[in-house]
């Protein structure tokens, strides 16, 4: 079975619907799906609720989607320096629902792995709990949170076989190995495309199984958010210079 | 003559232990990294997927596939270890990190700690905060003593809570407090800084709290 198709929007073709479900990888700029998210874009597809870390800057990732209006609502756990996002959350055209990021994490992880809840610490006798069941379990108090499954994953990895195995690098994994595994349909980018076989089986992060389809981007573009160094001369450890 | 922001991460580097495996916020916390006395093996974790992290990269050589928590670029040391966002946050939850160094808007005498939403303004989420303040062992929040004429150490914190009944520690400008959560037995003002006075603190604090025997 072939899953690899010849661009972004062939992989897409077919899976997007208005008022979907769509989880987006990545951490910040690194690591997330933007030959997807543009594809997206150019699908004009709206009303989406987007799981997502961070909904990216102006311009930039899924800054791109907001800008166009396609977002409804965002779970995320920080979103940052966006001033598109601000201003539509102010004028109310924009939803938000803020999880605690490792409680974001975990949903959809439980999600892919088919737990629908679990009971954590974070956010015991805080403002995420409301409305939420409480147990005290040896003594401690804990939260429910949901397990999240969605209808489209869009993931970012650094090498793929045809089979849509997937090696991920660096930072660059952050949540898109939950991701993966947690919707109906996902589709990843990568900078490597390779044969069955030519990787380590013992080095795959996602296996196969999870990836429905795949598009190469040998030329991925990747931003820095925050370019941090420090000059030649010896420096102790974190003491580089922001420029 | 209160603490500098970096005497402040100075005196919280005297939290370290050999061994110990750390995570530090933005703002001073990072610059805790500055102190980690010479010969003492800890790790810093940043909960965007990586165990062990080494000082900003040299111009020209940055990855955009490796930064920290804070988006910032970074580098890799020899005990570098990569993983997912859930691995990072089951290693926090599940208590596998030795210390959190934080920041902090509000402290209230029993632990809570206000950190991530002031209502009414534009909020930009708590990141991974919640989760840290509920999972690691212990919790050391460095903040200013007060916002202004506004005191930071209260009775009760009246912003939304990041977590309750989770710091250990609150080093500011004037002073150290210990705070023992578990046991109910309150807040503790265990140090001061250079020049900071009793009277300067009582005036600039809210919350309640013993003096040690040692100040």
């Amino acid at each position: 079975m072939n899953k690899v198709y010849p661009d972004a929007q062939a992989a897409l073709a077919g899976l997007l619907r208005d008022g979907m479900l769509v989880m987006a990888g990545g951490f910040g700029l690194c690591g997330i799906p933007e030959a997807l998210i543009l594809a997206i874009r150019e699908s004009g597809v709206k009303n989406l609720t987007v799981v997502s870390n961070n909904a990216g800057i102006d311009g930039v990732g899924l800054g791109l989607l907001l800008d166009t209006r396609q977002i409804k609502k965002m779970i995320s756990s920080y979103v940052g320096e966006n001033k598109t996002f601000a201003q539509q959350y102010l004028a109310g055209e924009l939803e938000i629902e803020f999880n605690p990021q490792g409680t974001l994490a975990e949903r959809i992880r439980a999600g892919g792995a088919g737990i629908p809840a679990f009971f954590t610490r974070t956010g015991a006798g805080t403002l995420i709990a409301e409305g939420k069941e409480e147990r005290e379990i040896d003594g401690a108090r804990y939260v429910l949170e949901r397990g999240i499954v969605a209808d489209l994953s869009i993931v970012h990895a650094w090498m793929g076989d045809t089979e849509g195995n997937l090696v991920y690098r660096k930072t660059a994994r952050n949540f898109n190995p939950m991701m993966a595994t947690a919707s109906k349909a996902t589709v990843a980018e990568v900078e490597h495309l390779v044969q069955p076989g030519d990787l380590n089986p013992d080095h795959i992060i996602t296996p196969g199984i999870y990836v429905k389809r795949l598009v190469h981007v040998p030329n991925a573009v990747k931003h820095i958010e925050q370019r941090t160094v420090r000059k030649r001369t010896a420096a102790p450890a974190g003491t580089g210079e922001e420029i | 003559m209160a603490w500098t922001r970096d005497q402040m991460a100075e005196r919280a580097a005297k939290e370290l232990r050999d061994g110990f495996y750390v995570n530090l916020g933005i703002g001073i916390p990072t610059l805790v990294s500055n102190y980690i006395p010479a010969g003492m093996s800890v790790q810093l974790q940043s909960e965007n997927g990586m165990l062990g992290f080494g000082p900003f990269p040299y111009e020209g050589e940055e990855d955009p596939d490796l930064i920290n928590a804070g988006k910032q670029t970074v580098t890799e040391i020899p005990t570098t270890s990569y993983f997912s966002s859930a691995d990072s946050f089951a290693m926090i939850r599940g208590g596998h990190i030795d210390l959190s160094i934080l920041g902090a808007m509000q402290v209230a005498e029993n632990g809570d700690l206000a950190n991530w939403m002031i209502p009414g303004k534009m909020v930009k989420g708590m990141g991974g905060a919640m989760d840290l303040v509920a999972g690691v062992k212990k919790v050391v929040v460095v903040m200013e003593h007060s916002a202004k004429a506004e005191p930071k150490l209260l009775k009760r914190c009246n912003l939304p809570l990041t977590g309750a009944g989770v710091v250990d520690m609150v080093i500011t400008d004037l002073g150290v407090f210990t705070i023992d959560k578990k046991g109910g037995g309150g807040m503790t003002l265990i140090e001061l800084a250079p020049g900071s006075t009793l009277d300067e603190i009582r005036s600039k604090t809210e919350a309640d709290y013993a003096v040690a025997n040692t100040v």
